[in-house]
């Protein structure tokens, strides 16, 4: 182990990417939703609770990917918690089953104000191949208040951090509103 | 003779084109089929049902075939009462289709949890109030037992399920699985829509098995319609399914270790896995390749640095991959947590036909690739990873070994991949008054994914089956998990490492 440790720190370059930048039209759309009290919060560390409201996995895999080596998303101070109620983001993705629909408001509930949503993967945003469906509410929107969209099917970790990085750019996101 | 050829002789052929392993039988040989594969003989498929049908497919040595009861009366003799792995699988029947087993083992809905407003989604649609049926989990009674309820939203970064522990002290009495929380109604979405349509459905049951469930589905549109896909697009599908098994089974052993709390492992292993979704997004566009196998073929060919790419890949991973299982192998405090740990019966194995290395990990020694085998890999070497401990460990070691076998495969890929074409056209499809249908069977990393599709005249899919090998390892965590501390459930389970979304439908 120590031989794999010491290889590691001393003989490679380090594999972690540089920030990506957020896109304007994520700040933007961030400013638009987000009240103003609840934006001079952001901009510090951010708790995030990940919920899974029907998704397929793909969306799962790739917000698992964040916490590799290569993106590493706690550098920019953005962490996984295990409870809403640690948490200052809730990142929902699927679209919203009717069978979790009670368990996704009730996270929501327990999730301490002020709280951010972000409805990550095509299927969050707008069901995606499953709209339609008798067993779908809808995109997260329909259940709970969205703050933030990430498209993507899945979207890749690249955009996932983007998203979240914007999250985190309130003086942008100031000028922007 | 063997029951399952036996009964596909004498019962009555389907009268459908491309159902040559499908007959209609009556009530005795439906019967006389649940209890041979009760006594072990073979292992059940899956369980499913159709317009006032129900269908049972079977596997028994190397043939595969379907046995089809008519139920004019809403009512089939229950497969569940004689082998269990049938019950689930039952009372989704039920639940979506309105059909009754009899004698009822468990008259519990499964994935109708009365949220959808409708009862019957595939059957008589009645409509229905949305307000939450009421669930009776199993009772485990006694001074000391107290339930431990967990979910569906779970801590990690996971799908939704609910357990209902049981336990004595930190003991697990009895574990039970609630599962149909992530439901989205893919069967119904699926009948009436186009093949493309429903390839994209099919590729989003299960988001880590995604080419796994393209080619099953897509070998199953090609069986009904005829048709034959060239062979380069049969050799770039081997391709992308051994990427998709290296990313799966890397993730996987990284974070039972982490599950473990030995997450110098998890940070390894995470990197590798991230070099293979690069990979595969140099060689495919897509990082999980999804869409890129579509009915009668493959939808994009390997990109022009995708051999480099692969190259690099299948390097990096034979060096570095043998440095962290010498580190699992060796990490006494690791072995501690997984030697012995969660072990599962080689019976059960056998009986629930687990698939993948839940099987393989318990002595059940089945790999569609191998049997009943489809091209190319006939044409490839690789071994089987059998071991027989049944622990979270064994399961460890097949995936170690299966990731080997998988680098194998991709270098045999590389030197032997045909020039050509990539897609056989679908228009060539000729309808046929009845329809057509297929079957395929295709291993997954998690284990043989069952597909079954009719095709309607109009050349959409009238009725697609997609069978989760999940249906059959669910039930055997509740059985391994048993006798195990609470604390040690994160990580019987990541060894497992069941699909909820492929599961759930
Ligand atoms: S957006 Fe795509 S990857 Fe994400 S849950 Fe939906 S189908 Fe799966």
């Amino acid at each position: 182990m120590r031989k794999l440790l010491f290889q590691s720190l001393l003989l490679q370059l380090p594999l972690t990417e540089r920030a990506p930048t957020p896109e304007e039209a994520q700040l933007a759309e961030l400013a638009q939703n987000v009240g103003s009290a609840a934006l001079s919060r952001l901009g510090r560390s951010l708790s995030i609770r990940e919920v899974d409201a029907g998704s397929c996995n793909g969306c799962e895999l790739e917000i698992h990917a964040l916490s590799n080596a290569f993106y590493d998303v706690e550098r920019f101070g953005l962490r996984f918690v295990a409870s809403p109620r640690h948490a200052d983001v809730l990142l929902v993705t699927g679209p919203v089953a009717k069978n979790m629909r009670e368990a996704l408001e009730r996270t929501y509930a327990a999730t301490p104000d002020p709280k951010w949503v972000v409805a990550a993967g095509d299927c969050a945003a707008n069901c995606g191949v499953f709209a339609g469906s008798y067993a779908c509410v809808g995109p997260v929107s329909s259940v709970i208040p969205v703050d933030l969209e990430i498209v993507g099917c899945p979207p890749s970790p690249t955009d996932l951090l983007k998203g979240l990085i914007a999250l985190l750019a309130p003086s942008s996101l100031r000028k922007l509103s | 003779m063997a029951w399952l050829k036996e009964t596909l002789r004498q019962g009555r052929p389907a009268n459908v084109a491309g159902a040559r392993s499908r007959v209609i039988v009556d009530e005795a040989p439906w019967i006389a089929a649940g209890e041979r594969l009760a006594a072990g003989e073979g292992s059940l498929l899956s369980l499913w049902g159709d317009t006032d049908t129900v269908n049972l497919a079977a596997l028994e040595d190397e043939s595969v075939g379907v046995l089809t009861l008519a139920c004019p009366t809403g009512r089939f003799p229950s497969i569940g009462r004689l082998h269990a792995p049938a019950i689930r699988l039952e009372r989704t029947i039920r639940d979506l289709c309105g059909l009754e087993p009899f004698p009822a083992t468990d008259t519990r809905g499964w994935l109708d949890h009365g949220r959808w407003g409708v009862r019957q989604p595939l059957g008589r649609r009645d409509p229905a109030t949305a307000t939450g049926d009421a669930y009776a989990f199993r009772l485990a009674e006694g001074p000391p037992m107290h339930q431990i309820p967990v979910g569906p939203v779970h801590a990690g970064i996971i799908e939704p399920g609910h357990f209902r522990f049981t336990a004595n002290g930190e003991t697990v009495v009895r574990l039970e699985e609630r599962l149909g929380y992530v439901h989205k109604g893919v069967d119904r979405l699926m009948a009436g829509a186009s093949i493309d349509e429903a390839a994209k459905l099919a590729g989003r049951l299960s988001g880590d098995s995604t080419v796994a469930y393209a080619i099953a589905f897509a070998q199953a549109v090609e069986a009904a319609l005829g048709l034959a896909p060239p062979p380069r697009a049969v050799w770039l599908r081997a391709l992308m399914a051994e990427l998709e098994r290296i990313a799966n089974h890397m993730g996987d052993i990284g974070a039972i270790c982490n599950d473990a709390s030995f997450s110098l492992m998890h940070a390894h292993c995470g990197i590798l896995r991230e070099e293979v979704l690069r990979a595969s997004q140099v060689c495919f566009g897509h990082r999980l390749m999804m869409d890129c196998v579509v009915p009668g073929g493959v939808a994009v060919d390997l990109a022009k640095r995708g051999r480099t790419a692969l190259r690099r890949l299948t390097t990096t991973i034979k060096r570095r991959f043998p440095e962290l299982v010498e580190l699992y192998d060796s990490t006494a405090s690791l072995q501690n947590r997984t030697v012995t740990t969660g072990r599962l019966s080689a019976e059960l194995a056998q009986q629930y036909g687990a698939g993948g290395f839940v099987g393989r990990a318990s002595g059940r020694a089945f790999d569609a690739r191998k049997l009943p085998g489809y091209p190319p890999y006939r044409e490839l070497r690789f071994d089987m990873a059998v071991r027989d401990e049944g622990d979270v460990d064994a399961r460890v070691w097949v995936r170690i070994a299966e990731v080997y076998q998988s680098v194998g495969l991709i270098e045999q890929i590389l030197e032997g991949l045909h020039g050509g074409g990539l897609s056989a056209s679908l228009s060539r499809q000729s309808a046929a008054a009845d329809g057509r249908e297929g079957l395929a069977l295709v291993e997954g990393f998690r284990g043989d994914v069952l597909a079954w599709v009719r095709v309607a005249p109009d050349g959409t899919v009238a009725r697609c089956h997609l069978r989760d090998p999940s249906w059959f390892q669910w039930p055997l965590l509740e059985a391994a998990i048993e006798g195990n501390i609470v604390a040690d459930f994160p990580l019987c389970n990541k060894s497992f490492n069941c699909s909820y979304s492929g599961h759930d439908l």
